[in-house]
C-alpha cells in the first residue's frame, strides 16, 4: 500500500509496502498449518511487529494482521473442491461504515457501463493511492466534507473553513453543481428554490449519459492530485465522520417523478418469466454439483446430524428435488418458512394431527412438543423428515420458535433439513440450541432467483397489497351473512373517515357496539363478539388493547384498497 | 405453509436404510458393506469409551454430592440438634454445582447425577429447566408432575387413584406437595419389610426431595426467590434439598438472590472437572492409543481443537466432530476397509479386489514407497496383485507398530518438554502431538530450543524425568523398547554413581579455597584471573557429559520413532485428512460465502464473461451482484430512483444490442422488474430494509464488503 507522505509530522518517516490482496490471501492460505502453539511461541515477535506496524500503518492493516493469525490458527484450507471462498478475511466482510459521496453510485454504474470488455475499473488503475479494499474511502471523506461545508456556506455558517478549502471552493467546480441535486434527509432544511433547482436538474439528468458526462474520470484525477495531502483519511476520523452527521445526503428524486407505473405482483411475475435467466447453464452445473450430495445428506441425517444449507440463491428447488428424489417412500413434512402466516404452532399441529393422527388440542406448544417427544420415543418405527425452507424467516426466527424447533430436531427419529438465507441467521442460535440442532453446514450457492421467497414480501417497488387483498376481502365477505357484511362496512367506513389521523388507534368495541345496535345489525354484544371472532379468524380485522384496557378494532388493509372495497360493495348492493 | 406427505408403500427398517444410503452414496462400490459395518462398530466402540471416560471423570463429583445429600438427609432422619437448629433458621440445604461454561455438556452430567441419586438416595428427584418455568406456578406444576410421576413408577400401578390425581391436576401448592409426601412416606412405613421392593429398601425411611435447577442463571430471579422463600417455610415438614447447576461462578447466587433469600440457604460448593482436562483425557484415551485403528491427521485435529478452544469449550461437540471424521473417512476412502484391527487385516487384505489393488497403487504414499524400491520389485508391486497384497499386509503391520511406538515415545518426549521453562513445544500433549504430526519435529526451532533447555536441567529433575520415561516404556506391551529401557536404567545408575563421586570431588575442591587465604592483592587478582580462565575452558564435568548423553539418546529416540505420519506408507488408510471438509461442515461461514458470491460470482459460475481482475465486477454479472455492488457505494440511505437508474445504465450497456434494437418501454419494464427482484432479494438477505425516513428510500444495514 503506497501512501503519500503523511501530513502529520510524526508520520513523515513511514515506510510503506504495497501488499496486493492476492498476496495477503496467499499468505493466509499458505499458513494453513500454523498452529496456536506456534503463535504462542512467536507471540513476542508478533507483538513487536504489531507495535511497529501500529506506528506505521493504519489500523485497518494492523487488524488484518491479527486476523491473519486467527485465520491461520483456525486452519483454513484453501484447497476446497467446491470452493466456498472461505479464505476471505473477516475485515473484508465486516468493516466500519465509511462516509460515502452521494453520486458515487451513478459513477460506478457509468464505469461499469463504459468498460464492457476490459473489466478493470479505471479508477483503481489510475489512482495508485487507493487500495482495492476501500477504494473510495479516502476520497469520499473529502467530498462529504466539501459538500457539507458547501451547504453550510449557503446558509452563511461557514466561518472556520480552512484557507485551503475556501480557495478550492471558490474555484469553479463542475462537481458541486451536480452535487446540488443532492440533499440531506432532513428535507425541511432545504430552501424552496433549491428544491426547484433539483427538479430542473432532474429533468435534465434523466438520461444516464448525462451522469457519465458529469463524472469524467480525468477531471477527477487531477482533482485527486490536488487534494493529495488532505486525502489521508484516517480510519478513525472516517468512522466519526460517518457516524456524527445525522444527515444523509441522497437525492430527492422519487419514483413518482419517474413517470413509471408501479408494477403489481402479477405483471412483475410475467415480466420476469419472459426475461431469460442469465447463466442458466452455469447455474445448472452448480446445482448438479449440489445434487450429487443428496445421498450423503441422507446418510448423515440418519446418523443423527441435521443439515442446514446456506449460500446465495434460492435453495427451494434444490430441497424440492431432494424431496422428490429421495423422500418419496417416507413420511415427510415440508414447511415453507417464508410463508407470512407460518407459526411453530402450525408446524406442531401438522405433526400431531397428520403424522401422529392425534385428535385433540394442547394447552401450549410445550405440551404439544412433549406429546410428540413421547410418541416418537415410544414408537421407534416412527420417523419423520422435516424440510424447512427459510428457517430464518420472520415468523420462525423468534427465540421460542427456534427453541421448540431445536428440541424437535434433536429427536433421533426426526430428520431436519433446512435452509437459511439471512446474513445474520446464525445469530438465532446460542450454544445450547446449536447442540440441539446438531447441524452439519453445507454451502449450496445456487444463484437461483428467490421467486417464491420474495413473493410474500411487501416490497417497496411492488404495488402494495393490490388486487389480491381486495379479491380475498370480497371473497370472504360474500360468504358471510348480510348482517355481518353490514358490520364490516360500518367498521370500514369509520376507518376511512379517520384516515387522515395517523395515530388513529381503531374503533373501540363499545362505540362499535353502539353503532351496530343503532343500525339494527346486532341485538347483544355477544352476537357482535361472535361476529368479530369470525372476522378475526379470517384475518379481516385486528384487535388491540389500548393503554386504558379498551379493545380497539382495526382493519389491517390500506386505505386505497378499503375505498375500492366500499365502491365494489356499493355496486353490488 | 406446512404440508405433510405420507407414502403409500411400506417403510423399510432403519438400519437397512443407513446401510443402503452408505451403499448408494459411495459409487466406488468397493466393499461398502464391510466398510459401513466397520465404521459403525468403530463409532460404537468410541462412543461407549467416551461415555465411560465421562462417567469416571464425574465419579468424584457425584460421590461428593451423594455424601452431602445423605448427610443432610440423615440429620432430618435422626432429628438431631443440628437439624432442629437449622430448622429454627429455616435453612434449606443446597448444593451449588459449578460446571463451567460448556453448557451443552451438562446434559450428561445431570443425567448421570439423577440416575445416581435415584439409585442411592431418594426416588424423589425433580429436574427443572429455566425454559419450562417462566413463573412460580409453572415451576410448581413441573415439580409436582415430576415428583408424582416418579412416585407412580415406584408404587407401580397398585393404586389407580394416584394416577387419577395427577391427571386431574390437583392444585399445585406447597401444602398439597407436603400431604403427598406424607402419604407416600407413610405408605412405605406401613409396608411390611417383606413386601418392600429393592428400590425402596435402598432408600431411607423418609428420603429427601431433591430439586435440581439445571441452569440457575437463566431462571427469573423472582421465581427463584419465591420458591426458596415458600419452601423454607415448609422445610420442617418436607426434607427438601436443592441443587443449583451453575455455569459461571458461585458469585451468581448472591447476585441473583438478595441477602434475605440467600440466608435461607445452607450452601455447599461442588466443582466439576474443567472441560479442558476433560478434553485432554478424551484425546489421551481416543487418539493417543493404539486401540482404535482410525487416526486423525494433523490439520483435522487442529481444526477440532480450535473449534473447541475458540468457539465452545464443548467436549460433546469435539466428539461429534470426531464422529463426522469417522463417517467421512469411511465414506470417502474406499481403502478404509483396511482400517481395522490388526487381527482382521490379513483376511481383509487377501479378499481385496483388483480395483482395490489399483486404489492402493494410486495412493501417493504408496507411490513414494514404490519409487524407493529396486526396479524388479517395482514391477512386481505394480503388476502382481498377490505380491502387492503380501506387501500391503506387511506395510499395514508396520504402520500399526509405528503407531504403538509413536505414542510411547511421544509421552516420553512430553515428560521432557512439559518440565521445561516456557514450554517451547507446548504444555499439553496434544500440542506436542500436533507438532509431531505436522512435520519432522526435530527440524523445528522449538525442538532445538527445548533440547537446549533440556541440556540445562538439574539432576533431580532429570532423574525424575528419566524414571517417568522408564515407567512409560515399561508399560508398553511390545518388546521394542527393552533396549531403550535398559539404556535409561543404565543412565539412572550412572547418575546414582555420580552422586557419590561428586561428594568426593567436593573434598578435593576445598584445598583450592584454602589458597585464597593470601591477602595479597596481586595474588588475589591473579588467582581470580586464573579461575576465570579455567571456567572458560572448563572441562565438562561428568554430570554434564552424562546429561548430554541422555539428551542425545532421547533425541535419537525421537528421530527414530516420531516420524510424521504422512511420511509413512499407506497412511491414507488410517489417517483422515479432510480438514477442509470438516471445517466447512462444522465451522461454516455463511456470511463469507454470500460475500464471495456477490462480489466475485465467477468463483461459482465458471463463465469467462464474469472473470475480471482487480476488485471490480463485470457488468455482465447476475443482477443481484450488480445491485449489491451499486448499493455499496451509498451511505445510510439509498434512493431507489438513483439505484434503478444506475442499474439500468449498467444493464443497458451490458446488453448493447438489445438496447439498440428495441429501446421501447418493453425493455425498460423488464429491467425495472429485474431491479425489483434483485432489490427484494437483497432485502430477504438482510442487506437493506425499507425506510420511512424519506420517500422511496431504503436503509442500508451493513457496512464493508467493498
Amino acid at each position: 500500500m503506497s501512501r503519500p507522505e503523511g501530513m502529520r509530522g510524526s508520520r513523515r518517516s513511514l515506510q510503506v509496502k504495497f501488499v496486493p490482496d492476492e498476496d495477503v490471501l496467499r499468505h493466509i492460505s499458505d499458513d494453513t498449518g500454523t498452529k496456536v502453539r506456534k503463535d504462542k511461541a512467536q507471540l513476542s515477535v508478533n507483538v513487536k511487529r504489531f507495535v511497529k506496524k501500529l506506528e506505521n500503518i493504519s489500523d485497518n492493516e494492523a487488524q488484518e494482521i491479527l486476523e491473519e493469525n486467527y485465520v491461520a490458527a483456525l486452519g483454513i484450507c484453501a484447497q476446497d473442491p467446491v470452493g466456498n471462498g472461505s479464505n476471505i478475511s473477516g475485515g473484508e466482510v465486516y468493516s466500519f461504515q465509511t462516509p460515502k459521496r452521494s453520486n458515487k453510485m451513478a459513477e460506478l454504474a457509468s464505469q461499469l457501463a463504459q468498460t464492457p470488455e476490459k473489466n478493470v475499473a479505471p479508477d483503481d488503475s489510475k489512482c495508485p493511492e487507493k487500495m482495492a479494499k476501500t477504494p473510495q474511502s479516502s476520497s469520499n471523506f473529502m467530498w462529504a466534507e466539501i459538500v457539507w461545508k458547501c451547504n453550510l456556506k449557503k446558509k452563511e455558517f461557514v466561518s472556520s473553513t480552512p484557507y485551503r478549502l475556501r480557495k478550492r471552493l471558490a474555484a469553479p467546480d463542475p462537481y458541486l453543481e451536480s452535487e446540488s441535486e443532492y440533499s440531506a434527509s432532513c428535507s425541511e432544511e432545504e430552501d424552496e428554490d433549491e428544491q426547484k433547482e433539483v427538479s430542473t436538474v432532474l429533468s435534465d439528468q434523466k438520461t444516464p449519459a448525462k451522469i457519465k458526462a458529469a463524472s469524467t474520470p480525468p477531471l477527477r484525477n487531477s482533482l485527486a492530485k490536488k487534494n493529495k495531502e488532505q486525502k489521508m483519511g484516517n480510519l478513525v476520523e472516517e468512522y466519526f465522520e460517518a457516524h456524527s452527521s445525522s444527515k444523509v445526503l441522497t437525492s430527492d428524486r422519487t419514483l413518482q417523478k419517474l413517470r413509471k407505473r408501479r408494477l403489481d405482483q402479477q405483471t412483475l411475475h410475467d415480466l420476469l418469466k419472459n426475461a431469460p435467466l442469465a447463466y442458466a447453464a452455469e447455474i445448472r452445473d452448480l446445482n448438479q454439483q449440489h445434487e450429487s450430495l443428496f445421498s450423503k445428506w441422507m446418510l448423515q441425517l440418519h446418523l443423527g446430524f441435521n443439515i442446514v444449507l446456506y449460500g446465495l440463491g434460492s435453495k427451494r428447488d434444490l430441497l424440492e428435488k431432494f424431496r422428490t428424489s429421495l423422500l418419496q417412500d417416507s413420511v415427510h413434512l415440508v414447511v415453507n418458512g417464508y410463508f407470512p402466516s407460518i407459526t411453530v404452532r402450525s408446524i406442531l399441529n401438522s405433526i400431531t394431527e397428520e403424522v401422529l393422527d392425534h385428535i385433540g388440542t394442547f394447552r401450549s406448544p410445550l405440551d404439544q412438543l412433549e406429546f410428540i417427544t413421547k410418541r416418537f420415543k415410544e414408537d421407534s418405527s416412527l420417523e419423520l423428515y422435516v424440510l424447512i425452507h427459510n428457517l430464518d424467516s420472520q415468523m420462525l426466527r423468534g427465540e421460542r420458535s427456534q427453541q421448540i424447533l431445536a428440541q424437535l430436531s434433536s429427536l433421533p427419529s426426526i430428520y431436519l433439513i433446512a435452509s437459511i438465507d439471512h446474513i445474520n441467521a446464525p445469530l438465532m442460535w446460542d450454544q445450547a440450541k446449536l447442540s440441539l440442532y446438531n447441524w452439519l453446514w453445507y454451502e449450496t450457492t445456487t444463484f437461483n432467483p428467490y421467486v417464491e421467497e420474495t413473493s410474500y414480501e411487501n416490497s417497496l417497488l411492488v404495488q402494495q397489497s393490490g388486487s389480491l387483498a381486495l379479491s380475498s376481502l370480497m371473497h370472504v365477505l360474500h360468504s358471510l351473512t348480510l348482517n355481518a357484511r353490514g358490520i364490516f362496512r360500518l367498521l370500514a367506513q369509520h376507518q376511512l373517515e379517520k384516515k387522515d389521523n395517523p395515530s388513529y388507534p381503531g374503533l373501540s368495541f363499545q362505540d362499535f357496539y353502539q353503532q351496530c345496535r343503532e343500525a339494527f345489525l346486532v341485538n347483544s354484544d355477544l352476537t357482535l363478539r361472535a361476529q368479530l371472532t369470525e372476522f378475526r379468524d379470517h384475518k379481516l380485522i385486528r384487535t388491540k388493547r389500548g393503554a386504558d384496557g379498551v379493545e380497539y378494532l382495526l382493519i389491517p388493509v390500506d386505505d386505497s384498497t378499503l375505498t375500492d372495497f366500499l365502491e365494489k360493495e356499493d355496486e353490488d348492493v | 405453509g406446512c404440508f405433510v406427505f405420507k407414502p403409500s408403500t411400506k417403510k423399510r427398517r432403519l438400519s437397512d436404510k443407513i446401510a443402503h444410503d452408505f451403499r448408494c452414496t459411495s459409487n466406488d462400490s468397493e466393499d461398502t458393506e464391510l466398510r459401513f459395518v466397520t465404521c459403525q462398530s468403530l463409532w460404537n466402540q468410541i462412543k461407549s469409551e467416551t461415555e465411560k471416560i465421562q462417567e469416571n471423570l464425574n465419579k468424584q463429583l457425584l460421590d461428593n454430592l451423594v455424601s452431602f445429600l445423605s448427610r443432610s438427609h440423615s440429620d432430618f432422619q435422626e432429628k438431631t440438634t443440628e437439624w432442629t437448629c437449622r430448622m429454627k433458621f429455616r435453612e434449606i440445604p443446597t448444593a451449588a454445582l459449578v460446571l463451567g461454561v460448556n453448557v451443552t455438556d451438562h446434559d450428561l452430567t445431570f443425567r448421570g447425577l439423577s440416575d445416581v441419586l435415584q439409585d442411592n438416595i431418594t426416588p424423589y428427584v425433580a429436574l427443572l429447566e429455566a425454559k419450562d418455568c417462566p413463573g412460580i406456578k409453572n415451576l410448581m406444576q413441573k415439580l409436582m408432575g415430576q415428583l408424582m410421576k416418579c412416585d407412580i413408577d415406584v408404587d407401580s400401578l397398585e393404586d389407580e387413584d394416584c394416577v387419577q390425581v395427577s391427571q386431574n391436576r390437583i392444585r399445585c401448592s406447597m401444602p398439597s406437595l407436603i400431604s403427598w409426601y406424607d402419604s407416600v412416606t407413610k405408605k412405605t412405613d406401613s409396608e411390611t419389610p417383606s413386601k418392600k421392593r429393592n428400590s425402596s429398601s435402598r432408600h431411607w425411611q423418609s428420603p429427601p426431595v431433591v430439586v435440581i435447577f439445571r441452569d440457575m442463571e437463566s431462571f427469573t430471579t423472582k421465581v427463584l426467590q419465591d420458591f426458596i422463600v415458600i419452601s423454607s417455610q415448609h422445610i420442617h415438614e418436607l426434607p427438601l434439598v436443592l441443587i443449583f447447576g451453575i455455569a459461571t461462578s458461585p458469585m451468581i447466587i448472591h447476585r441473583l438472590l438478595p441477602h434475605s433469600v440467600s440466608s435461607l440457604l445452607c450452601i455447599e460448593l461442588f466443582q466439576s472437572l474443567s472441560c479442558k482436562e476433560h478434553l485432554s483425557t478424551i484425546i489421551d484415551k481416543l487418539l493417543l492409543t493404539s486401540r482404535f485403528p482410525f487416526k486423525l491427521g494433523e490439520k483435522v485435529l487442529q481444526v477440532l481443537i480450535n473449534i473447541f478452544l475458540y468457539h465452545d469449550f464443548s467436549v460433546q461437540n469435539f466428539i461429534k466432530g470426531f464422529q463426522l471424521c469417522i463417517v467421512e473417512h469411511f465414506y470417502s476412502q474406499p481403502l478404509s476397509v483396511l482400517c481395522c484391527h490388526l487381527a482382521d487385516i490379513k483376511k481383509r487384505v487377501y479378499s481385496l479386489s483388483h480395483d482395490q489393488c489399483e486404489n492402493i497403487r494410486r495412493l501417493p504414499s504408496f507411490r513414494r514407497y514404490v519409487e524407493k524400491q529396486e526396479s524388479g520389485k517395482q514391477i512386481e508391486l505394480l503388476t502382481n496383485d498377490s505380491f502387492l497384497k503380501e506387501e500391503t499386509e506387511k506395510l499395514l503391520e508396520d504402520l500399526h507398530v509405528y503407531h504403538e511406538n509413536y505414542v510411547q515415545i511421544l509421552r516420553c518426549l512430553h515428560v521432557f518438554t512439559s518440565s521445561l521453562p516456557k514450554y517451547p513445544l507446548g504444555k499439553q500433549i496434544r500440542e506436542l502431538h500436533c507438532a509431531c504430526l505436522e512435520n519432522r519435529v526435530w527440524e523445528t526451532e522449538e525442538y532445538e530450543s527445548s533440547l537446549q533447555l533440556a541440556r540445562m536441567l538439574n539432576k533431580t529433575d532429570l532423574v525424575t524425568i528419566l524414571q517417568q520415561c522408564v515407567e512409560i516404556l515399561m508399560s508398553s506391551s511390545g518388546k521394542e523398547f527393552d533396549r531403550a529401557v535398559e539404556k535409561l536404567k543404565e543412565f539412572l545408575t550412572q547418575f546414582q554413581n555420580l552422586e557419590e563421586a561428586s561428594q568426593e570431588r567436593d573434598v578435593s575442591v576445598s584445598p583450592q579455597k584454602e589458597l585464597q587465604k593470601k591477602t595479597d592483592l596481586y595474588h588475589l587478582q591473579k588467582t581470580l584471573l586464573e579461575l576465570k580462565e579455567s571456567r572458560r575452558s572448563k572441562k565438562l564435568t561428568k554430570f554434564e557429559m552424562l546429561r548430554f548423553e541422555v539428551v542425545d539418546y532421547i533425541d535419537s529416540l525421537v528421530r527414530r520413532y516420531l516420524v510424521p505420519a504422512d511420511e509413512r506408507t499407506l497412511q491414507e488408510i488410517a489417517y483422515f485428512n479432510g480438514a477442509a471438509v470438516l471445517r466447512g461442515h462444522l465451522n461454516a461461514a455463511p456470511r463469507t460465502a454470500l460475500h464471495t458470491a456477490l462480489n466475485s460470482p465467477h468463483w461459482y459460475l465458471k463463465n469467462q464473461a464474469l472473470r475480471c481482475d482487480g476488485g471490480g465486477i463485470s457488468n455482465k454479472a447476475p443482477d443481484i451482484c450488480i445491485v449489491y455492488k451499486l448499493h455499496l457505494e451509498c451511505g445510510r440511505l439509498i434512493n431507489l430512483v438513483d439505484w434503478l437508474e444506475a442499474f439500468s445504465t449498467v444493464v443497458m450497456a451490458a446488453e448493447e444490442t438489445n438496447a439498440d434494437a428495441a429501446s421501447s418501454d418493453q425493455v425498460d419494464d423488464v429491467i425495472h422488474a429485474r431491479f425489483i427482484r434483485a432489490v427484494s432479494e437483497l432485502e430477504l438477505l438482510g442487506f437493506i430494509k425499507p425506510s420511512k425516513q424519506k420517500t422511496d428510500h431504503v436503509a442500508r444495514l451493513t457496512w464493508g464488503g467493498c
